[in-house]
């Protein structure tokens, strides 16, 4: 990926991320959000990953975050209260983030030097990323994982029933 | 590479160009379509010189004019910028969507072999899927933006109705995608080309007419058209989400309904109807069962197969027309019956009984 | 070109904006959106990590997270709706009757 493309389209996820956390109005946040995975999901196409930059979008874009936008405007939220009143708070976990960004940043940059594997600008065959080389792995080395996961996704949906079901009588 | 540039932005000049006039034709075979079924006479006001064109002027003409010049209107309260992006927010996912739409084979000129698909993505079917999942954004941003009841009701509506319908319509796509073994929509398309026992088109619809039906009802649901226009329902919520548009952004939302129309009929003829596909037509010309051969120039069999695209996705936006003023509207309750107690688990059924047809007839 | 180093310090800012939004807000949805922000910053990691490698299990993994990420946001989210109905608010400091 040429860094022309890569470091405007960092800095705007970056942007938009801030924004999830920065806006005030939840669904204004649910849309940076929104935007922040599409764009993620276009640094999955660069990085040979097209099947799940699809499902990032089908499933995070197009139902998770629809999701929460439903939920939003369901119960009517109203806006947070502002960051300027939990100073403290703010100041405190910043401090802590920028401390934990730098120290997992350095050894990145300074320290061990290029990453081990055969780096980004090895040539990878149509096949890498694609629906059978994906399908084939999932359904060969990870069943057993995929086999749990379909068990855990009855159990949210019957806890989600569960939960959101009014009691009747 | 200049002329590779070329090649992709006259493939979407041509896409975009046939889209956007069909979306206004469309509101005119409505507008007509209705009258008659209606007995009434109709849009003919407006005339160009006394050229009506039986009522097209009106829709083509003096109703763009009327909604460009009329005044843009922000309710106080609503969220300006939201207000604003919505209806682009609206109309943009489905216009990108044609991208993966295989309007014809290759074309061959000279030396160099042009794909007729705008992209050619392994994922296509994905691609469709991901970007019909995006439109619901437009409706509830629409909705929520205007600071109105009933636009907030139209748009949790239409969110709540979009996502229900999603399932059955990925799940028919799901044993499509078993039927065809591929996830290209070019792919699909020439797989479709093929002939059952000599004489018989294999059109997906041979195949699957289970999931021909529930993607039927499914993308009638996501376009939000009657019987399941519950997002806007003017009885109930005035007009819906859209409620507090006027001018430009409301004939934004006016034209995405239509554009959806011609996405979903696209969908349903590269999926069921065999594409371009032209029956007996191959790369070389007709071949009828029976060894009669007819030898037709490339161009001409490209040209035949772009139109019967065309004419195919024409006619299902026609027949979505005619089911709109022919049905009367669901109650919200029956619309959620129908998606998740009626077209899911026939859904899963469809795509059990696929799979199992195909473990039985593989060797 | 850009090398893989690139996206992974991408996604430790992404991860710790998404951490820090969690400490910082106060409102349960958005606190839940934070953590989507983190499981992305995860799938960004793992999805370059796949590239970089030339193996796919990266990629399989993050379908995982995704599937993951789905249920929990059915249940969250409908363990939020509970919640707003029995005290009509969504201020992680306002719900806390469990809180020694």
């Amino acid at each position: 990926m040429s860094p022309y493309v890569f470091f405007p389209l960092a800095a705007t996820i970056i942007a938009f991320a801030l924004g999830v956390v920065l806006n005030r109005h939840p669904i204004r946040s649910a849309l940076c959000l929104a935007v922040t995975l599409f764009l993620l999901a276009v640094v999955f196409v660069f990085l040979d990953a097209h099947l799940v930059a699809a499902l990032q979008i089908i499933v995070y874009a197009g139902a998770i975050l629809v999701l929460f936008l439903f939920v939003i405007m369901l119960l009517n939220l109203e806006a947070d209260v502002p960051l300027k009143r939990r100073r403290n708070m703010t100041l405190a976990a910043s401090t802590v983030g920028v401390i934990f960004a730098a120290a997992t940043l350095r050894p990145l940059f300074f320290g061990a030097g290029e990453l081990p594997g055969i780096g980004l600008e090895a040539p990878v065959d149509a096949a890498f990323g694609s629906a059978e080389a994906i399908g084939h792995r999932l359904f060969t080395h990870f069943v057993l994982p995929f086999e749990i996961t379909s068990v855990l996704l009855l159990v949210a949906v019957l806890g989600a029933v569960v939960l959101a079901k009014k009691r009747m009588g | 590479m200049l002329i590779d540039v070329t090649i992709i932005v006259i493939k979407v000049l041509a896409v975009i160009g046939l889209v956007m006039p069909l979306a206004g034709i469309l509101g005119w075979i409505e507008r007509k379509g209705s009258a008659l079924i209606h007995d009434r006479v109709g849009a003919n006001r407006a005339s160009i010189l006394g050229f009506s064109g039986a009522g097209l002027v009106n829709t083509m003409v003096a109703d763009p004019i009327k909604f460009i010049t009329k005044e843009d209107i922000i309710p106080r309260g609503a969220d300006r910028l939201l207000h604003t992006l919505a209806p682009c927010i609206n109309l943009l996912p489905v216009l990108i969507a044609f991208a993966v739409l295989p309007f014809g084979d290759v074309l061959i000129v000279g030396d160099r072999e042009i794909n007729l698909q705008v992209a050619p993505l392994g994922v296509g079917v994905m691609y469709l899927l991901a970007m019909m999942s995006l439109g619901v954004y437009g409706v509830v941003l629409g909705g929520w933006a205007s600071n109105n009841r009933w636009a907030l009701l139209g748009g949790i509506r239409g969110s709540a109705q979009m996502i229900s319908y999603e399932l059955p319509m990925g799940l028919a796509i799901v044993s499509m995608i078993l039927t065809y073994n591929t996830l290209d929509l070019q792919e699909m398309a020439r797989a479709q080309g093929e002939l059952l026992w000599g004489w018989l088109p294999a059109w997906g619809i041979l195949y699957q007419p289970v999931a021909f039906v529930i993607f039927l009802i499914a993308g009638i649901a996501e376009s939000k058209r009657i019987p399941f226009d519950l997002p806007e329902s003017e009885s109930e919520l005035i007009s819906g989400y859209f409620t507090e548009y006027s001018g430009v952004k409301h004939l934004m939302f006016f034209m995405t309904d239509f554009v959806e129309v011609i996405i979903v009929s696209g969908m349903i003829t590269t999926l069921f109807f065999g594409g371009w596909q032209v029956p007996y037509l191959s790369a070389t010309g007709f071949e009828f069962p029976g060894d009669t051969a007819i030898a037709l120039p490339h161009l001409l069999v490209v040209v035949l197969q772009i139109a019967a695209f065309t004419i195919k996705t024409v006619f299902f936006c026609w027949f979505q027309i005619m089911i709109r003023w022919t049905v009367p509207r669901f109650r919200y309750d029956q619309l959620m019956q129908l998606g998740w107690l009626g077209l899911l688990p026939l859904g899963f059924v469809n795509i059990i009984a696929t799979a199992l047809m195909i473990l039985a007839t593989q060797d | 070109m850009v090398p893989a180093t690139y996206f992974i310090a991408l996604s430790v800012i992404l991860f710790v904006i998404g951490a820090v939004g969690f400490l910082v807000r106060r409102n349960l949805i958005v606190m839940f959106m934070s953590i989507e922000l983190m499981l992305n910053a995860a799938n960004l990691a793992f999805v370059t990590f796949a590239r970089q490698q030339l193996n796919l299990d990266g990629q399989v993994i993050v379908f995982f997270v995704m599937t993951v990420a789905a249920a929990e946001v059915a249940v969250g989210l409908a363990i939020i709706i509970a919640l707003f109905r029995h005290r009509e608010t969504l201020n992680a400091d306002e719900v806390r009757m469990l809180r020694w």
